[in-house]
């Protein structure tokens, strides 16, 4: 599977830095921020983004998509997490449209891949139940009856969950309690009757809602994939989402570490520039070497997907190291900066918040550590 | 290319014909043909290989004829060395002579002088060691201070040198010595050879923690060095040392290339020497965390190797990432090692062979002389310097 971006990714990553960094830069999130708007991202953004095609990058020619793959879309995450570029892109591509390429029928197929391709629609995951990810402790429930199906339970930290059009629900359809059958993903309008919606205010900034579901009901053809047999389905879509997560977590760690570099040469101390001091430069050497060994298994996992190789390894592998060296460089970012780094002004806590934020959705270090060891059989 | 195809067959041909079963395959480093006055062969195919590939000048393939070698163009040396590797034929003479004080006399010697040691190189006549650290210059090796004083037609050597490899077994040394003490301290350093029988010359092994001595103390009281055996420039020795520094890492790849492959993988340590519950799954919930940290940043440095390479080919490669190969690499593997004799308990702590078995013995073993790998060859304290001068740009301590 190759490691290097060919010519088109290339310049797909080159127009998505220029584009990000003189339209989103940190500024636009600070101002998203401090205006408190409940989307927690700019439309005027969002739309330039679909003018350019991006939401079109992963899906098939066949449905007006670009086919680029998931290479492309990490590109474009890893330039949007640099400059903290929030969007509907995310959770639309990397969780949505990755569940409907892979589990979906024609008929949903051709109904919604295009209109995600055209930016006409976003979606989210409703997957988590409690402050922890787990892929499979499902407890939000459903009963199948002929071709109606009931929906009752609580669904949490759904990121993105109040601007979606159509969410993705996991379900459990058979009461077998922690088993792995029994499963079933749903397609749910978030304006069914019976659906309650609680924003909840995160320190990233993002939009995160708390769903509640109370005999919520819709039809059949709304199944995605297998009725009870969705476990694979949402695993392999989250892999996706864990893939492209770490990419959009990779830009902010190589921002944060420019940035933090770029201070160690600007501050004086004691007479000279701090990025004198041995030991600042070997912790900053350390971050860098950290980040570059992450970025080869962030573009493994991307590139996994797209030569449709299993992906349960590469993305815990990806994951964790995003992880860990996201952690790294923004505790490391905010102590080398000194007091400055705990004050509002500097862009420093901006990343540090969203990377605590995305350490702990869709799997943190010790989650994959024990998901990879139990694949490994150890 | 007809002429290379023709020579590749010729080539191949004979590797078949002449390259007797048991030097093809993987060899330790015991069984490894240095050469030398004291060297005995470990077998007599191991001598009969050496004494054709010498007639052959393919010891030295590239290295002219009058200097031992066959003369071989790149390509040819490329073909050889391609079915070498292809049939499993063992280097027929390894060490220091041939991989590094040859490649820079090439460069930097007079005429005479590779005359006068080259053809012995390649023969395997006279087997070479380094003289380049001493106990008070390792990281900083340019603060040398082995004292060579000018006395007209030679100079007269006084000081001490450490970490000799193999000086008990090596016939002459190729030295680092202080012939100027003021200015730029790289500026004073020059290039020596010289035999190890001089008179005033003293080589004492140091015992290693893993019961081995490779290395040597040397010391030197009152040697006399004709000035015919100075390479390049005096006071310029610094840069023949620099230009060496590259053969070294040659060699040491080379010789990783040419180790036998690990028996079992970190995981089925894990599973030999630990419980485990009905579902396989370890008791040790520390261990299996490390395991799995372990597993997942090997992979991910392996990655990086293979990424560089692609995407230098692609003409997108950050030259700054080389920095780091040397230092997280050799961290990753010591922690491999760590890891590898904690899952052993007291199996990863044993001496003697009676009550543990080679393999644990050699893990054991491994554990003690990695200790080197973040310590030769440019500690990893000094790679930081490295990456963070040449990677990130911070200044000057």
């Amino acid at each position: 599977m190759p490691l290097a971006l060919n010519e088109e990714q290339r310049m797909l990553r080159d127009t998505a830095r220029d584009f990000l960094q003189d339209n989103a830069p940190v500024g636009l999130m600070r101002q998203l921020r401090d205006d408190d708007n409940v989307k927690g991202y700019s439309e005027d953004l969002w739309q330039q983004m679909i003018d350019m095609g991006w939401p079109a990058v992963a899906i098939p020619e066949q449905y007006g998509g670009l086919g680029f793959g998931f290479v492309g879309v990490g590109a474009i995450l890893q330039e949007a997490g640099k400059t903290l570029a929030n969007s509907p892109f995310f959770n639309t591509v990397a969780l949505g449209a990755a569940a409907i390429i892979h589990g979906g029928n024609e008929q949903q197929q051709a109904d919604l891949l295009p209109k995600i391709a055209h930016g006409e629609m976003r979606l989210a995951l409703a997957h988590e139940e409690s402050n922890h990810h787990k892929s499979s402790r499902i407890e939000c429930q459903c009963i199948i009856n002929e071709n109606q199906l009931t929906i009752n339970g609580c669904k949490q930290f759904v990121a993105e969950g109040g601007n979606a059009d159509l969410l993705i629900v996991s379900l459990r359809s058979q009461p077998t309690s922690k088993s792995a059958a029994g499963i079933t993903l749903a397609l749910v309008d978030p304006k069914t009757p019976g659906i309650t919606v609680k924003k909840i205010t995160m320190i990233d900034s993002r939009n995160y809602v708390h769903i509640d579901f109370s005999n919520v009901t819709i039809s059949t053809d709304n199944i995605l994939g297998k009725a009870h047999h969705g476990l694979a389905l949402l695993d392999k879509t989250l892999d996706h989402g864990r893939i492209c997560l770490a990419a959009e977590m990779l830009g902010g760690a190589q921002a944060m570490l420019d940035k933090t570099v770029e201070y160690l040469k600007d501050r004086e101390q004691f007479g000279r520039k701090i990025g004198a001091f041995q030991a600042l430069q070997h912790r900053a050497a350390k971050m860098f070497a950290e980040l570059e060994i992450a970025k080869s298994a962030v573009i493994h996992a991307l590139s996994a997907i797209d030569h449709d190789e299993d992906l349960a390894m590469v993305a815990s592998t990806a994951k964790t190291l995003a992880n860990d060296t996201y952690r790294l460089i923004t505790d490391e970012a905010v102590q080398m900066h000194g007091g400055i780094g705990l004050t509002d002004e500097m862009d420093v806590g901006f990343y540090l918040k969203r990377c605590r934020v995305s350490i702990q959705s869709l799997g943190d270090s010790g989650f994959h550590k024990n998901r990879f060891a139990t694949i490994q059989h150890f | 290319m007809t002429d290379l195809t023709e020579f590749k067959q010729q080539t191949t041909e004979w590797l078949e014909a002449n390259c007797p079963a048991s030097m093809r395959k993987i060899q330790i480093r015991s069984e490894g043909v240095f050469g030398g006055k004291q060297f005995t062969f470990p077998s007599d195919d191991a001598k009969l290989w050496f004494d054709l590939m010498v007639d052959k000048g393919w010891t030295a393939p590239q290295w002219a004829k009058e200097y031992g070698g066959a003369g071989l163009s790149n390509d040819e040396a490329k073909i050889l060395n391609k079915e070498m590797d292809r049939l499993g034929c063992r280097k027929p003479l390894i060490g220091h002579g041939l991989w590094m004080l040859g490649p820079a006399l090439l460069e930097y010697g007079t005429e005479a002088q590779k005359l006068e040691h080259l053809p012995k190189i390649a023969r395997g006549e006279i087997r070479w060691c380094q003289g380049y650290s001493e106990p008070g210059s390792g990281s900083d090796l340019a603060s040398l201070r082995c004292k060579a004083e000018d006395l007209g037609d030679h100079y007269l050597l006084n000081g001490q040198k450490s970490w000799t490899s193999d000086g008990d077994k090596a016939d002459w040394i190729f030295c680092l010595v202080r012939t100027n003490d003021e200015g730029i301290k790289q500026e004073g350093i020059t290039f020596v050879l010289f035999d190890m029988d001089t008179p005033g010359i003293t080589v004492r092994p140091v015992p290693l923690i893993t019961g081995e001595s490779h290395f040597c103390d040397t010391f030197l009281d009152n040697v006399k060095v004709p000035k015919d055996q100075v390479v390049g420039e005096i006071g310029k020795g610094w840069s023949v040392a620099k230009a060496l520094l590259v053969h070294e890492r040659t060699m040491m790849a080379d010789i990783e290339k040419n180790m036998p492959k690990p028996k079992y993988s970190v995981d089925d340590y894990a599973k030999n020497y630990l419980a485990s519950d009905d579902n396989g799954r370890l008791d040790d919930g520390l261990i299996r965390d490390r395991l799995a940290e372990h597993m997942m940043r090997d992979s991910a440095i392996k990655l990086t190797q293979k990424r560089a390479f692609e995407e230098g080919m692609a003409g997108d490669f950050d030259m700054r990432v080389a920095t780091i190969f040397k230092y997280i690499g050799t961290e990753e593997k010591t922690q491999k090692d760590t890891l590898i004799t904690d899952m052993m308990g007291m199996a990863g702590a044993g001496w003697d062979n009676e009550n543990f078995s080679v393999d644990e013995q050699t893990k054991t073993h491994e554990w003690m002389s990695n200790k080197a790998l973040t310590i030769a060859g440019g500690s990893s304290e000094v790679q930081l310097n490295v990456i963070s001068k040449r990677a990130l740009g911070l200044p000057e301590i």
